[in-house]
């Protein structure tokens, strides 16, 4: 009797990039939710037109490139991009400098490098800077959550923090501020919860590892912990850090983004510790009020030189 | 008796062995035609001292080894068919065809041996002639890697009875049902290769082969022989792997084991040695795992050398309808080599043949590019960035390909078994190693090239050059001459 | 246009062009790579056929004519796109494909007597840049097959045409079993 033959091995986990691609865009949906309670329907309404931008930029892409776009844009990759964006920029954008943002993340941030696999930046942060850099004012510009979805806009607690300990002021003054609340910014320590508990669920699923989730929290934490303990009246403690601005969403879903990460789990501590680190000194000393999406940006530059310190011991070698 | 967790990376499988375990293994009658592959594994031809005519019986031996071959010996009586070209597990190779007169006689010259009475070299000498080799698949002369493992002075004698891959359970049902031919085997080596000591490594998922091999070594009451429980953790019973986790020893990349003063044997090679020394047998048959569920009934048979695979799986209830099957593997579902057609004969390295449908064996999804999760480095076992490794194999980069170990990737499959990606990545590793050795092949050939050609220069730039010195000397020689006797 | 802002804006910078742009120049004829160890590491990629089809006598002296700039990196069929590839990355030039003016790349070949024809005249010996031909006068010529270079350098001398090219037989190499353990 003949058979057919193949190679070895012949049997597989059954792992896809779809399905994780998928698990992560589950994982974000506490994050939505607690948007739209604290700010309206607005982030809704800049979700979907990230996504359809995404969508949109791939295939045309994808067209240019000469590729199938069949599988490619099922995959859910250029999805998670656009979902990571719109829940990163204030829900009072305008959605049409969302959806330049977005084509320029899936269009520049992705294609221009050859597409899923290939790009050493995170896209959804080089959408992310490019928009904070060429339109400041939209995009500091922050509702102050409440009830009333009409309400005036305001800085975040970061940037009164930042303007506050500038101006002379110390923490507890600026503490004292209607943009705190208990934890870190007002609202904001609600998305950052809502982040922890979809990067928990990721944990738990093994779609992501700990060492970069562990070790961006740690980078940012232990060096604010040293510096308020110095200087209680001029740096916020850890937990403020850890509670406000994009740090639990950069932690669990922006810096894990396997392609523009480190390869070793070594390398990953030492990205992840070091997004933490540069977060906490722009944040301190930078000219912009959150700094996750520099830090990772800047870490993603120095991946090709962890990865060439960080090559794992292999069998049988000294 | 230790549990030592001593592995990186690797994968816990499910392991689909109960069904051939549940009945003893079934000994096979004699084939009516034996092939015997002039190579039974280890990727080099014995040679064969018989012709088409020769008359042979059970135990006669055909084929005499060479290299990484071992003698081949006639598993039935009856005539010499044929020395030509059949397919086997390993791809076309010259067979000896016997055909069976039905008769099953001995060879006379059989006999048992006296193997305490020999020296370690008067005993290795004894064992060549046995036609032993390594059982668990690489077949490798059994007395030449005992002969290495002497002249270097090992310490220890590795027993593998970890069988970590899924589906084989050969190795499973020979120690539970004869334990004591594995320690008589082990006793046998140990006198061969001058070790001071054996370990016979087992996972924890085997606890009646367990209980049988501690009766046995209880009955044996020899203090040099232990046994070692190991997590069942695939692929820990890969030979490096296995002897860094039992005796904390790495083998150096490139060097064999008795480097590190370890030999391995497979358990199943034990036991042949046994059969061999106390029956004179040599190796003529061994325990198949016939199993998968493109089988009726799976079970474990004991087999002489030479049997197609389609007789045993005869012997099994043939092939099932629904589903029907989808592969032959021989071997496990991770590193089996999936065969062509089912006429291939049993070799003495071949411990399984799996008869997969669909069901066992799940297509793998379309391949995507590399997203770069490193969940294959979590899980390669020797510690390898298979992704790195991916990338330099595509760019075809050696430069690459040497610093990220590809001549250290043991091609265990895990890395493939993971990626979300569906990428081929053993596959590729197998090519590139492949395209490796043609091009160091081409390497050594254009340096003695190069050497010659600059011999053969140097050689006439000397003969014009003493030419020269010959003419002028001459012509010095004709001038003073000339002036002398002018 | 404030030109008094612009002119000496202008001046600087051009001032640093010159500086550095003399520099560098210096620089680049100081720190000439060495031409001897250019040489080596040309040749290593050559494929050693020492055919001539390259128009030099034998591998080196074309690699120390392509170290010098005299010849092109496209000049070597035996060693087909990957050794005209190899030596483009290698000095920094643009890759070109092997110019079929030069020759036609061909599978490996071993050249093959004849030794039934042979008349045992050892014109074929001398011509053999690497002498992979054992013989002498009056006695059958035979090539070695492990060392020839398939340069066909041999195939002019043989007055009877006794000799042929035939694919070089590679490394034998059957298909590896698959991972075994012990």
């Amino acid at each position: 009797m003949e058979f057919p033959t193949s190679a070895s091995p012949h049997v597989v986990a059954g792992y896809t990039v779809p399905r994780v691609m998928f698990q992560v865009l589950l994982a974000l949906a506490p994050v939505l939710a607690v948007q739209v309670y604290l700010y309206g329907p607005g982030p809704l309404w800049l979700v979907a037109v990230a996504c359809v931008t995404a969508l949109a930029c791939e295939a045309l892409a994808l067209a240019l490139r000469r590729r199938a776009s069949q599988a490619a844009l099922r995959d859910g990759s250029v999805l998670v991009t656009a979902a990571l964006l719109a829940l990163a920029v204030p829900p009072l954008l305008p959605w049409w400098l969302l959806a330049f943002g977005t084509a320029f993340a899936v269009l520049i941030g992705k294609h221009a490098y050859g597409g899923l696999g290939q790009n050493p930046f995170n896209p959804a942060m080089v959408g992310y800077a490019v928009l904070l850099v060429s339109f400041p004012l939209e995009m500091t510009r922050w509702p102050l959550p409440g009830p009333e979805w009409d309400a005036l806009t305001g800085a975040t607690a970061l940037d009164a923090l930042r303007t506050g300990l500038r101006q002379g002021y110390t923490m507890q003054e600026v503490r004292a501020g209607a943009e705190f609340g208990r934890l870190g910014a007002a609202g904001s320590e609600w998305v950052n919860l809502a982040a922890l508990a979809g990067g928990a669920y990721l944990l738990g699923r093994r779609i992501i590892r700990w060492q970069i989730p562990v070790a961006m929290l740690a980078g940012l934490a232990v060096p604010a912990a040293l510096a308020h303990g110095l200087d209680p009246g001029g740096h916020a403690g850890a937990t403020f850090h850890l509670a406000s601005g994009a740090t639990m969403l950069g932690a669990f879903f922006i810096a894990t983004d396997p392609v523009s990460a480190a390869t070793s789990d070594r390398g990953r501590l030492l990205y992840g510790a070091g997004i933490g680190l540069v977060t906490w000194i722009i944040r301190s000393w930078g000219g912009y009020p959150d700094g996750v999406a520099f830090a990772v940006l800047l870490m993603n530059l120095a991946v090709p030189l962890l990865d060439r310190v960080t090559v794992p011991r292999i069998h049988g070698h000294p | 008796m230790s549990a030592r967790p001593l592995l990186r990376g690797g994968l816990r499988l499910e392991s689909h062995k109960t069904r051939p375990l549940q009945q003893s293994v079934q000994p096979m009658p004699a084939p009516s035609t034996a092939v015997l592959a002039l190579d039974q594994g280890s990727g080099e031809e014995a040679q064969a001292v018989v012709t088409a005519g020769t008359r042979v019986r059970v135990g006669t031996r055909v084929a005499v080894g060479c290299g990484a071959a071992t003698d081949l010996h006639s598993p039935v009586s009856g005539e010499v068919r044929a020395v030509e070209p059949r397919p086997t597990a390993s791809g076309p190779g010259t067979c000896i065809v016997v055909a069976s007169d039905g008769r099953d006689e001995r060879d006379p010259d059989l006999e048992p041996l006296d193997w305490s009475a020999l020296d370690g070299a008067a005993l290795l000498e004894r064992l060549a002639g046995g036609g032993l080799a390594g059982f668990g698949g690489a077949a490798f002369p059994t007395a030449g890697k005992l002969a290495l493992a002497r002249a270097a002075g090992v310490e220890l004698l590795l027993l593998n009875g970890a069988e970590c891959e899924p589906w084989i359970c050969c190795d499973d049902a020979l120690l539970r049902e004869r334990a004591s031919d594995v320690v008589l085997g082990t006793q046998v080596m140990l006198a061969a290769c001058g070790a001071a000591r054996a370990t016979i490594a087992l996972e924890d998922d085997k606890p009646e082969a367990r209980a049988a091999l501690e009766a046995a070594l209880a009955d044996a009451g020899d203090s040099r022989l232990e046994i070692v429980v190991l997590p069942a953790v695939f692929p820990l019973g890969a030979e490096g792997l296995l002897i860094a986790a039992v005796s904390g020893r790495e083998v150096p990349s490139g060097a064999l084991p008795p480097e590190v003063g370890v030999v391995c044997q497979n358990v199943g090679t034990a036991a042949a040695v046994a059969r061999f020394v106390s029956e004179g047998v040599p190796a003529l048959s061994r325990i198949v795992t016939v199993t998968g569920s493109g089988v009726r009934r799976p079970a474990n048979l004991e087999a002489r050398i030479g049997t197609p695979v389609a007789e045993l799986v005869a012997a099994c209830g043939g092939y099932g309808d629904t589903p029907p099957a989808a592969r032959l593997i021989a071997g496990g579902s991770l590193t089996g080599r999936a065969l062509a057609s089912d006429t291939v004969p049993v070799t003495k390295g071949l411990n399984c043949v799996l008869v997969a449908t669909a069901a066992d064996l799940p297509a793998r999804a379309a391949q995507m590019p590399c997203i770069r999760c490193g969940d294959c480095a979590a899980v390669c076992p020797v510690g390898l960035l298979p992704q790195q490794l991916h990338r330099a194999a595509h760019a075809d980069d050696p430069a690459g390909l040497a610093r990220f170990g590809l001549a250290d990737c043991i091609e265990c499959g895990c890395c493939d078994y993971v990626c979300p990606s569906a990428i081929p990545l053993t596959a590729g590793f197998r090519a590139a190693r492949d395209r490796q050795q043609l091009h160091e092949a081409e390497r050594r050939r254009a340096a003695e090239a190069k050497t010659r050609y600059e011999r053969h220069r140097r050689r006439l730039d000397e003969q014009v050059d003493a030419e020269r010195r010959a003419f002028e000397e001459a012509r010095r020689r004709a001038r003073g001459d000339g002036a002398g006797g002018n | 246009m404030n030109f008094a802002t612009l002119l000496p804006a202008l001046g600087v910078a051009a001032a640093l062009a010159v500086v550095i742009g003399a520099a560098l120049g210096w620089l680049a004829a100081r720190l000439r790579p060495d031409p001897d160890s250019l040489v080596e590491r040309i040749d290593a990629l050559l494929p050693q056929t020492q055919c001539g089809q390259c128009r030099y006598p034998g591998c080196r002296p074309y690699a120390v004519a392509i170290a010098r700039g005299e010849a092109g990196t496209d000049r070597c069929p035996p060693g087909g796109e990957d050794t005209a590839r190899a030596l483009a990355t290698l000095l920094g030039r643009e890759p070109r494909p092997v110019d079929p003016h030069y020759g036609e790349t061909r599978p490996p070949q071993v050249a093959v007597i004849d030794e039934a024809r042979c008349i045992g005249c050892a014109l074929c010996l001398p011509a053999c840049p690497v002498d992979a031909i054992v013989g002498a006068p009056r006695f059958a010529h035979t090539v070695i097959e492990a060392q020839c270079t398939g340069c066909e350098l041999c195939l002019a001398p043989c007055p009877i045409d006794c000799i042929a090219l035939q694919p070089s037989p590679g490394t034998t190499s059957r298909p590896r079993a698959s991972l075994a353990t012990a």
